[in-house]
């Protein structure tokens, strides 16, 4: 029934020195699409691969909000991050009400770390399922943060979790000497690069499966400024579906790609809209930097 | 000065003197025993004065804890500093002072442990002068005031500017270029407003007065509250708070003139 005798207990070490409900805790993680995240020393960024569970079912959001200054990005167990990331809503609201002060984001990571730290070691309970990169501002500027099921929250400068993370991993590992002097386009340019090396040969990025969430002073030439209040304010925000557009194409522009992506075989009947109003089909298609897109603020959703 | 509407059965004169001693009765419904509020000062602190010059912050508070009438405690200190750019100045209860010594010293403590690891600046004046008004708020609502008024004093790193705020047992908030509790804000108030907008208008948009101007105010006002202010004594500290820190002075003492009270009999010892 179990893979070996030091399965059942989650607080008993085997003779190797390992607590195997841990790993399997961490092994969660790593079934859990990708996530990435780096910083440079003006911005944080969060990229995510969301998945769906079929062809009909909505894609499942990786990106949660926690306050104006803090966000995460999960993979593993949704229903243990929604655990988690309330706990940290609620510390983030405490912070503010009792101190009028943004909680720093080091110790927001630290709190929820302590409290998976406390499921490694008391009887009877279990390690949460999930790990999370969070994002966040505070006084000592921008930060980037892992939080594991282990208990441990660790700074980065860029770092990955979820599924084939290693290939985002070596990405970030050959180029993050240049994040820190990035510009908000360079650095999310990157970050979809590694995350487009996460993914299976024969798929790609794509409006419905990428979702990216962005700290610190907005970029009018990236971004829907019309349609986000706190990309205006520099806060916490998410773009995805229509919103991500912009972000996609002008990272399929710095690879000399074809912006709109890659056509497949049927999506012939092309020439003919180009034949119909040139100007017209070319103008909506290239939407000019700040076009309308139905890109959100932020994502509330629980 | 810290009266309440009496009831009949008060413990508690109308000259705010001896609290009488009293055994709490038909308070004990409480499942276990009867619940301790604080529901009258016992040992006392008198005015604090506030007031903002061109490089910082100034507060001034002289060194008597009265019992009742009675001139008990004459060395104490009501001026406390919160890490290197806030300091209290407080009045009122001087056991609930002693508490709240403690509860924020535990938590700037707490504070600069966890700044050991991730070097976040600590608290500033307004995070502090914000937990106070919460924590004033939130224990009169239970019927269980801290029983103090507090001036906030100190100098905002990031906003480069000083910072000057009362709080008080009722949860009752402000701020001011100039700040006094207590008999100090009927008697010392007006010459600090006075003087205050003398050289910054009344718009306080002029220029503030300098560290010495301020601190002759101070101590003039600490003199007038001496003389009118029968729970001061003519011992005071002042401290300064600026872009470098908080500053504490020694005790000091103004100059007295008693001339006119020798032909005045109630003035002092009668020698017919």
């Amino acid at each position: 029934m179990f893979r070996n005798s030091y399965d059942s207990d989650n607080t008993t070490f085997s003779p190797q020195g390992k607590l195997f409900q841990v790993e399997y805790a961490l092994e969660a993680v790593k079934q859990g699409s990708a996530a990435i995240g780096l910083r440079s020393k003006t911005h944080a960024v969060l990229l995510t691969l969301k998945r769906s569970t079929g062809e009909l079912a909505t894609y499942q959001k990786k990106l949660i909000r926690i306050d104006d200054h803090v966000g995460v990005a999960i993979a593993g167990l949704t229903s243990d991050a929604r655990v988690l990331s309330n706990f940290m809503r609620q510390q983030a609201m405490r912070s503010r009400m009792t101190y009028g002060r943004a909680i720093p984001v080091g110790r927001i990571v630290q709190s929820i770390a302590d409290r998976a730290q406390t499921n490694t070691q008391e009887y009877g309970k279990r390690p949460y399922g999930v790990g999370f990169l969070v994002i966040g501002q505070d006084e000592t500027g921008p930060h980037l943060y892992e939080f594991s099921p282990s208990g441990t929250a660790f700074e980065y400068y860029a770092h990955s979790i979820g599924a084939r993370s290693q290939s985002a991993k070596t990405y970030l590992e050959t180029n993050f000497a240049s994040f820190e002097n990035a510009t908000l386009a360079e650095l999310i340019n990157h970050g979809l690069s590694a995350l487009h090396d996460t993914l299976q040969q024969d798929k790609h990025l794509s409006l419905a499966n990428t979702s990216i969430a962005i700290i610190g002073p907005s970029d009018g030439e990236i971004e829907d400024l019309n349609h986000s209040s706190a990309a205006k304010r520099g806060n916490f925000r998410v773009w995805e579906n229509d919103g991500v557009n912009n972000l996609l194409r002008a990272w399929r522009r710095s690879r000399g790609e074809n912006e709109d992506g890659p056509q497949e075989e049927e999506d012939k009947p092309k020439p003919e809209a180009e034949a119909e109003t040139a100007q017209s089909a070319e103008g909506s298609e290239q939407a000019p930097p700040g076009a309308p897109a139905a890109g959100e603020d932020v994502t509330m959703e629980e | 000065m810290w009266k309440q509407p009496a009831p009949a059965n008060s413990s508690f004169n109308d000259y705010n003197t001896f609290p009488l001693p009293q055994t709490q009765r038909g308070q004990s419904s409480h499942a276990h025993g009867p619940v301790g509020h604080t529901q009258q000062p016992l040992v006392t602190g008198t005015s604090v004065l506030g007031l903002k010059f061109d490089k910082g912050v100034m507060i001034a508070a002289d060194n008597l804890a009265s019992y009742g009438s009675l001139a008990r405690f004459r060395d104490i200190q009501r001026l406390h500093p919160l890490g290197k750019h806030t300091l209290l100045g407080v009045a009122g209860d001087m056991s609930d002072f002693q508490w709240l010594k403690k509860e924020l010293d535990a938590l700037l403590r707490e504070e600069d442990a966890l700044a050991l690891s991730d070097s976040h600046p600590s608290l500033s004046p307004k995070n502090i002068y914000e937990l106070l008004s919460n924590l004033f708020y939130a224990r009169r609502s239970k019927m269980n005031p801290v029983w103090n008024a507090v001036l906030v004093g100190g100098w905002d790193k990031v906003k480069e500017e000083s910072f000057l705020a009362y709080v008080d047992l009722l949860g009752t908030t402000y701020t001011a270029p100039t700040l006094a509790t207590g008999f100090g804000a009927h008697l010392a108030q007006p010459l600090l407003r006075e003087a205050f907008e003398a050289k910054a208008g009344i718009n306080g948009d002029g220029p503030l007065l300098t560290q010495e101007e301020a601190e002759k105010v101070l101590d003039d006002s600490m003199k007038v509250l001496f003389y009118r202010d029968a729970r001061s004594i003519n011992k005071y500290q002042i401290a300064t708070i600026t872009a470098e820190g908080v500053s504490i002075s020694d005790s000091k003492s103004s100059d007295t003139y008693w001339k006119f009270a020798e032909g005045l009999r109630g003035y002092g010892a009668q020698t017919q």
